[in-house]
C-alpha cells in the first residue's frame, strides 16, 4: 500500500505529513519519504496544495 | 557539537529561535537543530504581522521589513470593502516580512545569546529513559548521532514528527488544516494595506489575501480548508485569480503550505518535552497567523524552561507551566478564533454580503478584529447568536 510522489511537482512543505493518521510520510531534504504502513486514506492527496500525490 | 545540552531545540522557525534565545539568555546550555541547510528558505508563509506583537520580542529592523502596511482591508464576495486595524498614533498598523531574512535574525539572535546552532541537522527520533524524553537521534549529512538533553523542544512546525515520538498526537484532520498557495507578484499595485478576500468563489473555507511587499510586488495567496480541498485546488484557484483579476502580474516566486486551525490540541507537553509554535498548532483559526503566537509560546518554553533547570525538575510537574501559561494566553485567543472560523463556515456568501453592509456608515478602521466582530454582533444579533457565550 502507497501513495505516489510526484517529485518534480511537490514543493516540499510538508503539509501531508501533518495530517497523515499513521504518520507514514516524513520530508527529508527536498522530497517525502513514504513508509509501507501507509493506508491510502487518500487524506493527503487532497491537503496537497499543488496535487503532487496520488493513490496508485 | 557535544554529547549532552541542557535543552535542545529541533526546528528553527520562530518558535524554535525565540526559544533557544530566551534559554540561553538564562544561562541555559543549548543546541537549535534545523533540517534545511538555509534557515527560513524555502518560505512557507504569507509573511503579514502586526506591528505590536513584533515588538513584544525584537525591534523592527529594515533588513527583513519588505512593507509596512496602513492597516487591513476586508473584500466581501460582491466587493465591499471594510477597512479596519488601522494604527492612530504610528500610521503603521502592521508589516509584510521577508522571512528569509526575518528567520535567519531570530537564529542569530539565539546564536549571539549563547546558543549552539546546527543546520542540515534532521531530528530522526527520541531518547527516553524511565518514561522521560531526555535526548534526540540527529541525522547530519547521513550520520546518525545520539544527542542527550535535560529538555526536547518540537519547534518543528506543520509537519511536527516529535510530539508524536514522544507519544502526543498532534495529526490534524482536515478541518483542522488550510492548504495554501501563493505567488510573489510583480507589475501590479500593491496598494498600502493588507487585503483578504472573502467567498466561495476565491477560497473555500479560508480566504484570499494580498500582502504588500513593496510598491509594485505582493504576496498573493489562498488558504483552502482541508475538508474542503480537492487534489492541487489551492494553486489551481490561485492561478485562475490572477489569470482573472491581475493578468499583467508577473509571477517570481511560488510558496506552499499548510496551516494548522485546530484551535488549542489536548497536549503540548510531557516528561522532558514541549511543543511549540505550529508543531503545537498554535496558529490562529480564523486568520491563521502564526509567527506571533509561535514567538509568544517561544518565550514562555523559554522561561519554564530555566525554572526547571533551577528546581532540576524536567517532569510535568515543572512543565505543566507552560501549558498553564500559554492556554490562559495565546490559547484564549485561538478559542475565540476558532468560534468564529466556525460560524464563518457556515454562512453563505450572501450572508457574508449582508454583514459587511451591515457596517454601512460605521467608522470601524481604527478596530482590530475582536472589536469589529463585538459591532457585527451588535448589528446582527441574529446571525450572530452563536457567537455569544
Ligand atoms: C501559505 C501560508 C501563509 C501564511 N501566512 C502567514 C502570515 O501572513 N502571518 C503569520 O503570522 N503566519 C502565517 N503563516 C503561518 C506561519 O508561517 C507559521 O505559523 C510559522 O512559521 C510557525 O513558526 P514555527 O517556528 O512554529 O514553524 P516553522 O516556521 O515552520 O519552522 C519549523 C522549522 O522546523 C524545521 N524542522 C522540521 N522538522 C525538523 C526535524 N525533524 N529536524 C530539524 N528541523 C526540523 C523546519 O525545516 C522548519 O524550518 C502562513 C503559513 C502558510 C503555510
Amino acid at each position: 500500500m502507497s501513495v505516489n510522489v510526484n517529485r518534480l511537482k511537490c514543493g516540499y512543505c510538508g503539509a501531508c505529513v501533518g495530517v497523515c493518521p499513521v504518520g507514514a510520510l516524513e520530508l527529508i531534504e527536498t522530497w517525502i519519504e513514504v513508509e509501507n504502513t501507509c493506508t491510502e486514506c487518500g487524506i493527503c492527496v487532497k491537503i496537497c496544495p499543488v496535487g503532487s500525490l496520488e493513490i496508485l | 557539537m557535544k554529547d549532552k545540552y541542557d535543552i535542545i531545540v529541533v526546528g528553527a522557525g520562530p518558535a524554535g529561535s525565540i526559544t533557544a534565545r530566551t534559554c540561553a539568555e538564562g544561562g541555559l546550555d543549548v543546541l537549535l537543530i534545523e533540517k534545511r541547510q538555509e534557515i527560513g528558505d524555502p518560505v512557507r508563509c504569507a509573511e503579514g504581522v502586526s506591528r505590536e506583537g513584533l515588538k513584544k520580542h525584537i525591534e523592527p529592523d529594515d533588513r527583513w521589513i519588505a512593507a509596512k502596511v496602513k492597516g487591513s482591508k476586508i473584500i466581501a464576495p460582491d466587493g465591499t470593502e471594510i477597512r479596519m486595524s488601522e494604527d492612530a498614533s504610528s500610521q503603521k498598523a502592521g508589516y509584510t516580512l521577508e522571512r528569509k531574512v526575518f528567520d535567519r535574525a531570530l537564529a542569530q539572535h539565539a546564536a549571539s545569546a549563547g546558543a549552539e546552532v546546527m543546520v542540515k541537522t534532521r531530528a530522526s527520533g527520541l531518547l527516553h529513559s524511565n518514561g522521560a524524553v531526555n535526548g534526540i537521534k540527529a541525522v547530519y549529512m547521513g550520520d546518525t548521532r545520539e544527542i542527550k538533553a535535560d529538555i526536547i523542544i518540537g519547534a518543528d512546525g506543520v509537519e511536527s514528527k516529535v510530539g508524536k515520538w514522544g507519544g502526543i498526537d498532534t495529526t490534524m484532520k482536515p478541518v483542522d488544516i488550510e492548504s495554501g498557495a501563493q505567488f510573489l507578484v510583480s507589475n501590479i499595485e500593491a496598494g498600502e494595506y493588507s487585503k483578504f478576500y472573502l467567498g466561495g468563489e476565491y477560497a473555500p473555507g479560508g480566504y484570499l489575501w494580498l500582502f504588500p511587499k513593496g510598491k509594485n510586488t505582493a504576496n498573493v495567496g489562498l488558504g483552502i480548508l482541508g475538508s474542503k480541498s480537492e487534489k492541487g485546488m489551492a494553486l489551481l484557484l490561485l492561478r485562475k485569480f490572477i489569470e482573472k483579476h491581475m493578468p499583467q502580474a508577473k509571477i517570481l516566486e511560488m510558496v506552499v503550505g499548510g496551516v494548522p486551525v485546530s484551535g488549542p490540541i489536548e497536549k503540548t507537553a510531557t516528561d522532558g518535552l514541549l511543543l511549540v509554535g505550529d508543531a503545537a498548532r498554535q496558529s490562529d483559526p480564523l486568520t491563521g497567523g502564526g509567527i506571533i503566537n509561535a514567538m509568544d509560546a517561544g518565550k514562555i518554553a523559554g522561561e519554564v524552561c530555566i525554572k526547571a533547570r533551577e528546581a532540576g525538575d524536567y517532569s510535568m510537574k515543572t512543565l505543566k507551566e507552560y501549558e498553564d501559561r500559554w492556554r490562559a494566553t495565546i490559547g484564549k485567543n485561538m478559542s475565540a478564533s476558532l468560534k468564529v472560523k466556525n460560524m464563518l463556515l457556515k454562512f453563505t456568501d450572501d450572508q457574508l454580503n449582508n454583514l459587511a453592509h451591515s457596517l454601512e456608515g460605521e467608522d470601524v478602521s481604527k478596530m482590530t478584529l475582536p472589536a469589529l466582530l463585538k459591532v457585527l454582533v451588535i448589528k446582527n444579533p441574529r446571525m450572530l447568536w452563536e457567537l455569544r457565550y
